[in-house]
């Protein structure tokens, strides 16, 4: 009987035959804290005497969560994760180098890694054949003592999708779409796996999207297969050695196959509170948008840039709709000033912010007045979750929040293009 | 036997209800943080709630992000355990390694202020106010031996590693 992904990776990981329902103790290949996760973390390695870490060139604090500090408390948070970095010899991506997600893609993570991360957005990584999950500050603190967690071998979920994407469509779209369908619950405790020939031609940048959001659905991981794209996408970062192939078996055994048609889907958004209360863009025009946030380790990379900037471009913002863009990373905001979406995105009325997490959890920047709403990129939309718990927030597409920004409401960005 | 009031919560409380982002500078002050808990679901919560009651929930209890903080301010509250319809992974993981139990159960038949009597051993919940009895599902052996110890620090302490 052949293996999901998951199964796969678990198996090798643990040396088992890893089986779903299974109990396994994994080695981990990279583990990882942010600086609202961490210091609970390092506090609760400390208290429990343990003394060098496992594996410290594949241990990482990440300050991006408060990049920089907005306040005296955040700032002595940070000051403990740099004083612990420099103690056990781990790495340190401190303020300004970006969301610890995009890193972790872009220079950390490798196919048939098992990654875990005091963050629940760890999943991203899934999008280059990682087994990538998050976990609490408790489990990363005795993953970087021992090198290994446990895991119950997950049940997988497998999503097919075929078809070409319509214009204006995108990965946000097919994810929320989904999301929609199978509820905030609907994978929860299960793997998704992505599969079909969308996902076959699907450059690397999307398929993270979609595996960033598979938490949101309750997914344990959202996995794709390791092939020429990923490799590609790794020769690109300046690391195609630590490019392995991954795949499920053809007679792997799923708990359950859905299948999705790409050309039938339109843009969507989620509304307010949770992510599975979706609708397409089209059937909430005319809703009125005080701010809209580009970013995130959902959709503030290169690409998502490239297509808010190119709606963007030589139009303005609606005078009455505040524009925020966080590029994902500082590589990110390298590249994208070069090819001119900083550019294009400040001269249509834009604010860019620093790379890093920034608005999206309410942190610092940002956050809503009473009764506003927000069009976000990013992957959550609960009550409170942009600093007020008054305010409403909307997920969509990088296109659909850039077209929205001109409209100062809701928009389908098929009527921009 | 664990003994006290039910407070009663909706479906889908996140982890942004019970401890927001907006209080991130907080969390190395846990006393304070924990007069948040549950704030934006429940403002009057850290107010009323005493020692040994119980967080009650719908679906999807603890969705979103993984902050440990979120079980951890419950139990600081002295909540002596959660009972949900169904519990998100992160939370469900976060609480046991807390030594906070998490019970799945049909919590329909619960209401606010109703009095609870858990026994964590039989897996029975008596709702003394209305009468009605409550089984719930068995918690994972690898989570319960964990939980049994009072935790994942005092487990890993004990053991060395993990014997599951």
């Amino acid at each position: 009987m052949g293996k999901t992904i998951a199964e796969k990776i678990l198996g090798k990981k643990s040396r088992t035959d890893a089986r779903a329902g299974d109990i396994v103790v994994a080695s981990v290949d990279l583990a990882f804290v942010q600086d609202t996760t961490g210091p609970l973390a390092v506090r609760e390695y400390e208290k429990a005497g343990f003394g060098e870490l496992a594996n410290k060139d594949r241990s990482v604090l990440f300050l991006d969560h408060a990049a920089p500090s907005p306040n005296r408390q955040l700032s002595t948070d940070h000051i403990s994760l740099r004083r612990f970095a420099e103690k056990t010899g781990c790495i340190l991506s401190d303020v300004g180098q970006g969301v610890c997600h995009q890193i972790v893609a872009e220079s950390l993570a490798k196919p048939g890694d098992i990654i875990v991360g005091a963050d629940s957005h760890t999943v991203t990584a899934g999008g280059l054949g990682a087994f990538a999950t998050g976990m609490g500050s408790s489990d990363i603190a005795v993953a970087f003592a021992l090198g290994r967690t446990w895991f119950r071998v997950p049940e997988s979920i497998k999503v097919i999708v075929n078809g070409k994407f319509q214009k204006g469509v995108y990965a946000k779209d097919l994810i929320l779409h989904l999301i929609g369908m199978i509820g905030a619950d609907g994978a929860t405790y299960k793997a998704l796996e992505f599969s079909g020939d969308t996902i076959d031609n699907m450059p690397v940048h999307d398929r993270l999207t979609i595996a960033n959001m598979a938490v949101e659905a309750g997914a344990k991981v959202g996995l794709f297969a390791a092939d020429d794209i990923t490799r590609d996408y790794m020769i690109k970062q300046g690391r195609g050695g630590d490019y392995q192939p991954v795949s499920a078996d053809a007679d792997a055994v799923y708990e359950k196959v859905i299948e999705i048609d790409a050309s039938a889907i339109e843009p969507m958004v989620s509304k307010p509170h949770t992510v599975d209360n979706t609708a397409s863009a089209s059937e909430l025009k005319g809703t009125k948008i005080q701010q809209v946030f580009i970013g995130t380790c959902t959709n503030g990379r290169l690409d998502d840039l490239e297509v808010a900037a190119s709606i963007l471009k030589g139009r303005k913002r609606h005078p009455k709709t505040r524009l925020l863009i966080a590029p994902a990373s500082k590589a990110v905001l390298l590249e994208a000033m070069a090819a001119g979406y900083i550019q294009a995105l400040i001269e249509a009325g834009g604010i860019i912010l620093p790379p890093g997490c920034a608005a999206c959890l309410g942190l610092h920047q940002g956050a809503l007045g009473d009764g506003e709403k927000c069009l976000s990129t990013a992957n959550r939309n609960f009550k409170g979750r942009m600093g007020n718990p008054e305010a409403f927030i909307y997920l969509a597409s990088p296109a659909t929040a850039a077209a929205s920004a001109i409209s100062g409401e809701i928009t389908d960005p098929r009527e921009v293009f | 036997m664990l003994k006290g009031k039910a407070f009663r919560f909706g479906d889908s409380i996140s982890t942004d209800h019970i401890v927001p982002g907006r209080l991130a500078h907080l969390r190395s002050n846990l006393p304070e943080l924990a007069r948040h808990v549950l704030e934006d679901a429940d403002p009057t919560f850290a107010g009323r709630v005493k020692p040994g009651d119980f967080v009650v929930g719908g679906s999807n209890f603890g969705l979103g992000s993984s902050r440990e903080h979120a079980p951890l301010v419950i139990k600081m509250s002295g909540v002596s355990a959660v009972l949900a319809k169904s519990v998100a992974r992160i939370f469900f993981r976060n609480a046991i390694n807390l030594g906070l139990p998490v019970l799945i159960c049909d919590t329909d038949k619960i209401n606010d202020g109703d009095e609870l009597e858990v026994d964590l051993k039989k897996g029975t919940i008596k709702d003394t106010t209305n009468g009605s009895q409550l089984t719930f599902s068995p918690i994972p052996p690898a989570m319960l031996s964990i939980l049994e110890e009072g935790g994942l620090m005092p487990y890993i302490k004990k053991h060395g590693d993990f014997k599951l």
